[in-house]
């Protein structure tokens, strides 16, 4: 199992997607391929943007698919933050769910 | 030294600041900006009043860093407010002195002053350091944040700006609103946007950039690792919660997001099916600008914004298909 602590790398605000772009590829993607259970703990962050989330974990569901989910879990977020992850993670499912059809 | 208006500057690139332009007649102003010949810019102002959005001085500040200090004029400052435009730091920022014949204050006020972001890392620290300057409380922090930090990266990825973004911010004490302004000079959305779509004309292209998933990035649903092409919309959707106004132009566009008139929270994923008003004919401005208001005494918590929208979002969608829901731990 791999801890991510969001606050560590993003700050109190979680807005920089470059940022989300490295913890994906540096660490959530190489954790899952080690067929490791990744934990994303928002602990002390305060806002993160949609455009933050998407890049921390659109491609990591593109990539997995219903899997992913399955595998990434969301601890210690806000309100706020839930509802961002909950649109980001709709909408990628639909997407996705669009390439099938 | 003070470079006054002369005649033989009569081919030059011209834009007025009026008496006032905020997003609610700011079509007077922008019909009046002259880009003709970008190598001097002349900037004349009303002799007698000046109150104007921060998205007209970003404007400015931008068209300024476009022509070498030496090159641009500006007319003599006699209204009594506009130590304004002095304390925004329009003059500082584009390196040209002033003169200005009036030494009346206005109070210290909460702004933020016109600021130049040219990458990520000084996006960061303007976010981080900007919440003070306003002096906002920890509701309303989350909704400028998010705001600030999307239209600031947006400039950053995709308008391939020379002189990035430029930005300022203000509190309007009377009104109870916080107005962002933010200009570029890039290759504006049109071009942005047709390496994807093909947007045939710069109001197309706006109506292309306002909605839900659709980023000059990719055709791909879902967008990119890193673009999904909801930042836009997200932005537009909360001045539309809110009901205050929401502007952005480029090229020759123009799409201004009127208030709704009733409480109603319903949100369109076509900006042209909001209560707007729209142009394709003004100066062309090479680039874009995006204004918004936001008033504090409407503005809901941030977290019931996102419900709204994340509900245009399913309804948008495929209302028979069962989603998988994030694991909260």
């Amino acid at each position: 199992m791999k801890e991510i602590a969001i606050f560590d790398r993003a700050g109190r605000d979680a807005e920089n997607k470059d940022i989300g772009r490295d913890i994906r590829i540096k660490e959530i993607l190489p954790a899952l391929e080690k067929h490791e259970e990744v934990i994303l703990n928002f602990a002390r962050v305060e806002t993160a943007t949609q455009s933050f989330v998407h890049s921390l974990i659109s491609d990591v569901m593109r990539k997995y698919r219903d899997d992913a989910l399955e595998r990434v879990s969301f601890k210690s977020c806000n309100d706020t933050i839930k509802q961002i992850i909950g649109i980001v993670v709709q909408y990628m499912q639909d997407a996705l769910d669009q390439e099938k059809r | 030294m003070t470079k006054y208006l002369e005649s033989r500057y009569n081919y030059d690139m011209k834009i007025h600041i009026p008496n006032s332009a905020f997003l609610g007649n700011i079509d007077a102003f922008l019909r009046g900006f002259d880009p003709s010949s970008p190598n001097v810019l002349e900037i004349t102002v009303n002799q007698s009043w000046l109150a104007v959005h921060p998205a007209v001085l970003s404007m400015i500040a931008s068209l300024g860093l476009t022509v070498k200090p030496e090159n641009i004029r500006c007319e003599k400052l006699q209204a009594r407010s506009a130590g304004y435009i002095v304390r925004m730091g329009l003059f500082k920022l584009l390196n040209v002195s002033v003169d200005l014949s009036v030494t009346e204050h206005a109070p210290e006020g909460r702004f933020i002053p016109l600021t130049h972001i040219r990458n990520s890392n000084e996006a960061t620290e303007f976010i981080t350091e900007m919440i003070p300057l306003l002096r906002l409380d920890v509701e309303q922090r989350e909704t400028l944040v998010y705001i600030v930090s999307e239209l600031v990266r947006n400039v950053l990825d995709h308008a391939e700006a020379p002189n990035g973004a430029i930005l300022c911010a203000q509190y309007f004490k009377k009104s109870n609103s916080i107005r962002i302004g933010i200009a570029d000079t890039g290759v504006g959305i049109k071009t942005t946007i047709n390496r994807a779509h093909g947007a045939k004309t710069d109001l197309d292209a706006i109506r292309l950039a306002l909605t839900p998933g659709i980023t000059g990035k990719t055709q791909r649903a879902g967008g990119t690792g890193e673009n999904a092409g909801a930042g836009l919309f997200f932005i537009k959707s909360i001045a539309d919660v809110n009901r205050d106004y929401f502007v952005i132009y480029s090229g020759s566009g123009f799409y201004k997001l009127l208030k709704k008139t009733s409480a109603r929270r319903h949100l369109n994923a076509d900006p042209f099916a909001d209560r707007h008003s729209q142009k394709d004919n003004l100066p062309y401005w090479k680039g874009t600008v995006v204004g918004i208001d936001i008033t504090l005494d409407q503005t809901k918590e941030f977290s019931l914004l996102l419900r709204a929208i994340h509900d245009v979002y399913a309804n948008l969608k495929n209302k028979q298909v069962e989603y998988k829901k994030p694991r909260f731990l």
